[in-house]
């Protein structure tokens, strides 16, 4: 349980951090909280060529409320997440998910950005910014979270790209994340996520039943044509077709998908 | 003996401030000059045939000091690895073991090659250009899959994968024919990792001038890896020492020696320089012994008005690629599959299936919890055939004269079962959780309680028993008491502390039988160049109930001779002295006093009797004449969410009984943690592999040890009932917890989804699991029936 040998670099603004990742290359791999990426090396299941640490980049690090935009620095770590009165105001239900992400040592490391790239189809936050329409902000462009989520542990990163910034709409009215699991440390098994807009509409997302995360639309748009939180949520599994693991087989993700979605709706309501 | 103070004292345990804070000494803290790392290379198929091994690319790595096959070791190690008897005296087929595979792996994870570099780095670098040239064969883990005769076999050269199959007793037929309700039930049981803290970890030096070699590891017992690994590389047992210094946790797995320990002594002894390995957790999951591991099929003959007749029950065990050391005595659970109850007759065969993955060995309770689990499963499902409650069915059958010779010959010691059933039912307010319970179905929600009457056996010896079952040693245990001039004390144990908390509770008994403060008595174990010439390790709930009365008669021979030194110097009869509060005194005149300093002193000066030599030290062995047989009564409330198949635990509620209590501080936490771990293995842990025999469970992300947030408050009492077979009246509490526990959750579930129609839930009692149960119980018909 040693990683195999590897480059380190460590960079102090994001210009350095881009320029290093271009000259490691593709084998390169951003090292931020490093709670993913340094247990897989260990298990040596990741094998970089290079390591480029961000956690002197400041500039990163940061909680910003403008207009109606909640504006997360990549490097912000769980813990800021969670304690932050910007958040808990413009959106609450982050820092609520930043609660229960790990445990206390995760989250005194783990960071916003880091999840996103990993882009682990277990990742909370990655749920959370599908089905608000967050904007992931990089060195060089802003992509939509709908296109910033492609595959397992794939994202429309290039490799020498940085993500920077995760913008996401306030939102403060009726929210609620269910994160089902058999320890409190656990990753899901399945999330659901439920957020109700300023218009009345509902946002509902999945955690974990695909290779990405999964915005329920077809539950969304049951909940607009009227529906109650049951009928709607006997969509949430709609055109999902997970894989099994050692947790769950995927009929019983199926089937989690739709109690936790009705759960999450009520909850959300009742709150 | 002195007036007691200390024994039966909530005394925080000393050893404490300096593990918590990071002070402790482990193998890894231990690093001498010139150390080099030793990589093991393992197979990772279940089933392999090695057709070459090319080592040119490892040895030329950076730092790379040697790389080693089996036929390496030759010239320094011999013979194969040790098997003992246990319960099964006379096995069918043990393939010898060799702590590197020459031809052909047998499981994931088996070594075949070592690596030895500069840094641990380079030896982890290296081990991966070691190139094995593996045929994969089938490979066998499906225990009823391999008894058939065309499955393939653990071992090329096989004739079948039984490695036993002992009858010990055939007849339980008058009870069934008797019988007016049987019920049968087969039940599984998981295996399991042992999980410890720190894993396991071997450094060894060997200093060629004094042909004499130290061997560091984590090990419970560190005079029997002496016996085994000083015999097999041919070097005397005085010239060999090994010590386990603090050690995080065994549970049963640091009993049985492993391929590393003999592998990292060797290696030392080849490179003439000190050699170091430490395991990874991945290889604790992969290759360290598992426990449980087994299959019963268990049936039941009883009568309408709840009387329990006979039993029958046949355990199939997975002993892994090879028979563990200690393997055989898994086979226990046959002896004590009628656990609390009077039956007439029990019958029992044990069936050891050799598969493709390590070896399961003792792991904390050890068979005990097996039985524990089959019989008191069996009991509810009994008791709800007839429509009984289970507290009745239980306190009608329950065995109420001791001493009680069981159906196996085994004699329980001494025992009051109702009584903490009576406790456990008070604190629980049971008849108000039945009506909770009711309420709550009303309301369609799934409530369950559950119970555990366990019972145990433990505090190996005694000698008769067990010297067969070791191969000849005799399980006692060794105490070295020395007494200094100026009257603090040193007292040397067989046993070995690694988490118990021996260094505070027998520190109390030292201190007490002494009259000393606790801070003038220092124990030490764990070194076998130190002490008695043989100690016998921790085990089996043995410490206290054996290693302790050792201790114990220590102490008294000691006070023996200073009492006839205080007789000589306080110029009266050795009868009129008395021992009191650390001073001895005349009878009848307390200011003709000495102090026990006083007199320590004087045994080591001047004006001693005549017939008496120089010294105050004493060394005893107990021999107990029987084991101990703790037992109990716990209670779970927990409710499953019939949509998720989730459980949430309420309550847990505890109340034991191990004779004799030293430290109650210490009694609590040991069943706290042995508690813990029986409702990880009802709900949460397993050792898990794919379809094609590889673990998946390689990590604590996936081997899933539950935590404290997992755990609700365990609400404790305690009813003591001394055990005449020793004269402190102590018994073992070691595994007492994790002997209970699993079954008490188990019941409450199955209890919760009664009214679904379900009868039986396998463990680990995962959300996914039941909720297939649930799912299932609810497309056949409402009343379900048997699964």
């Amino acid at each position: 349980m040693i990683p195999a040998a590897f480059e380190y670099a460590r960079a102090t603004s994001i210009q350095e951090a881009v320029s290093l990742l271009g000259r490691y290359g593709e084998d390169a791999k951003v090292l931020a909280g490093g709670h993913s990426l340094i247990p897989l090396m260990r298990l040596r299941m990741s094998q970089p060529s290079a390591l480029i640490d961000v956690n002197g980049i400041q500039e990163l690090d940061y909680v910003r409320v403008e207009g109606d935009r909640l504006r997360i620095g990549a490097l912000t770590r769980h813990v800021t997440i969670q304690h932050s009165p910007e958040v808990k105001a413009s959106l609450p239900v982050l820092a609520e998910i930043a609660d229960e992400v790990g445990d206390n040592q995760v989250r005194n490391m783990g960071t916003i950005g880091g999840v996103l790239a990993h882009a682990d189809t277990a990742g909370d936050y990655n749920t959370l910014a599908l089905m608000l329409d967050a904007e992931i902000v990089t060195d060089r462009r802003r992509i939509p979270a709908s296109d910033f989520f492609q595959g397992l542990m794939e994202t429309a990163l290039a490799p020498d790209e940085l993500v920077c910034e995760v913008s996401f709409p306030v939102a403060s009215g009726p929210h609620h994340y269910i994160k089902f699991r058999r320890r409190l440390f656990d990753w899901a098994i399945v999330g659901a996520g439920a957020q109700q807009l300023a218009d009345g509409s509902w946002r509902v997302g999945l955690t974990n039943v695909g290779m990405t995360p999964v915005r329920a639309r077809a539950v969304e748009e049951a909940l607009a044509g009227g529906a109650a939180f049951d009928e709607a949520a006997a969509h949430a599994s709609d055109g999902l077709s997970p894989s099994g693991d050692l947790r769950a087989s995927p009929e019983y993700k199926l089937h989690l998908a739709r109690v936790l979605t009705r759960r999450v709706l009520e909850r959300a309501s009742a709150a | 003996m002195a007036v007691s103070q200390l024994v039966g004292a909530r005394i925080h345990r000393r050893e404490d401030p300096r593990l918590v804070s990071g002070r402790g000494r482990y193998v890894d803290d231990m690093t001498l000059p010139r150390t080099a790392y030793l990589n093991v290379v393992r197979s990772p198929h279940p089933h392999a045939r090695i057709l070459t091994i090319d080592t040119t690319a490892a040895k030329a790595a950076p730092g790379v000091t040697a790389v080693y096959v089996a036929a390496d070791f030759d010239a320094v190690l011999s013979g194969a690895m040790p098997v003992a008897p246990a319960f099964v005296a006379e096995k069918k087929t043990v393939p010898d073991r060799f702590p590197l595979a020459r031809s052909e792996a047998c499981f994931e994870g088996e070594p075949v090659a070592v690596v030895v570099a500069e840094t641990k780095e380079q030896a982890e670098d290296a081990a991966e250009l070691v190139e094995v040239d593996y045929e994969p064969l089938p490979a066998v883990w499906d225990l009823e899959a391999a008894l058939a005769a065309d499955s393939p076999r653990a071992h090329q050269d096989l004739a079948d994968n039984v490695a036993w199959d002992l009858t010990y007793n055939a007849d339980a037929d008058a009870s069934f024919a008797e019988a007016e309700v049987t019920v049968r039930q087969r039940i599984q049981q998981q295996r399991l990792a042992p999980t410890p803290m720190e894993p396991r970890g071997v450094m060894a030096e060997y200093r060629p001038q004094d042909q004499a070699m130290t061997v560091w590891m984590s090990s419970q017992n560190p005079h029997f890896i002496r016996l085994f690994v000083s015999g097999a590389m041919g070097i005397p047992e005085n010239r060999f020492r090994v010590v386990s210094p603090d050690v995080g946790g065994g549970f049963g797995c640091k009993i049985s020696p492993y391929p590393e320990d003999y592998l990292v002594p060797a290696a030392a002894k080849l490179l003439d320089r000190p050699v170091k390995w430490i395991e990874t957790r991945t290889e604790s999951v992969q290759a360290t012994t598992h426990g449980r591991g087994q299959l019963y099929d268990v049936e039941l003959a009883g009568k309408r008005d709840g009387t329990m007749l006979g039993l029958k029950v046949t355990q199939y065990l997975d002993a892994g690629a090879y028979v563990g050391t200690f393997g055989a005595f898994q086979a226990v659970a046959c002896l004590v599959a009628g656990g609390a109850y009077d039956f007439r007759q029990v019958a029992s065969r044990t069936i050891a299936v050799l598969t493709n993955r390590v070896p399961t060995d003792p792991y904390r309770g050890a068979g005990r919890p097996e039985a524990t689990h089959l019989i008191e499963r069996t009991v509810d499902i009994f008791a709800r055939e007839i429509g009984m409650d289970p507290v009745e069915v239980r306190r009608k059958n329950f065995v109420k004269e001791f001493p009680y010779t069981n159906p196996f010959e085994l004699v329980y010691d001494s025992g009051d079962y109702d009584k903490p059933l009576r406790r456990t039912l008070e604190i629980a307010g049971y008849e108000r959780l039945r009506r909770e319970q009711e309420e709550a179905r009303s309301q369609g929600r799934l409530l369950g309680i559950g119970l555990s009457t366990w019972i145990e056996l433990c505090g190996f010896g005694p000698s008769g028993a067990t010297a067969p079952a070791t191969g000849g040693l005799a399980l006692t245990e060794s105490a070295h008491v020395r007494v200094f001039p100026t009257g603090s004390v040193t007292a040397y144990v067989g046993t070995h502390s690694h988490g118990q908390g021996h260094d505070t509770t027998f520190a109390q008994i030292v201190a007490d039988d002494l009259g000393l403060t606790m801070d003038q008595v220092e124990i030490r174990h764990g070194d076998t160049a130190e002490g008695t010439a043989f100690g016998y390790g921790t085990y089996g709930s043995r410490s206290l109930a054996v290693g302790g009365i050792a201790l114990h008669r220590s102490c008294q021979k000691v006070v023996d001779k200073a009492r006839r030194i205080a007789a000589h110097v306080l110029e009266a009869a050795d009868e009129d002295v008395v021992f009191e509060k650390g001073a001895f005194h005349v009878k009848g005149s307390p200011d003709r006093s000495k102090t026990f300093g006083e007199i320590t002193f004087a045994a080591y000066g001047m004006g001693l009797p005549e017939d008496m030599e120089l010294g105050l030290e004493a060394i005893s062995y107990f021999d107990p004449p029987n084991l101990v047989w703790p037992f109990g009564a716990h209670l779970c409330l927990l409710e499953v969410d019939p949509e998720t198949g989730a459980v949430t635990l309420l309550r847990y509620i505890a109340v034991d009984d191990c004779g004799n209590v030293i430290n109650p501080m210490i009694v609590e936490g040991q069943l706290h943690g042995g508690i813990v771990q029986g409702i990880a293995q009802a709900l949460f842990e397993e050792v898990a592999y794919d379809e094609e025999g590889r673990l998946k469970t390689g990590t604590l992300l996936d081997y899933m040890v539950p935590t404290a947030n997992e755990i609700p408050p365990i609400e404790m009492d305690r009813t003591v009932t001394p055990t005449p077979v020793n004269e402190l009246g102590v018994k073992g509490v070691g595994e007492a917890g994790t002997i209970a526990s699993s079954v008490a959750v188990i019941n409450a579930i199955c209890d919760a989804l009664a009214p679904l129609g379900i009868r039986h839930v396998d463990m680990p009692a995962s959300p996914d699991r039941l909720w297939n149960l649930i799912e299932h119980a609810r497309s056949t018909a409402p009343q379900g029936g048997d699964r």
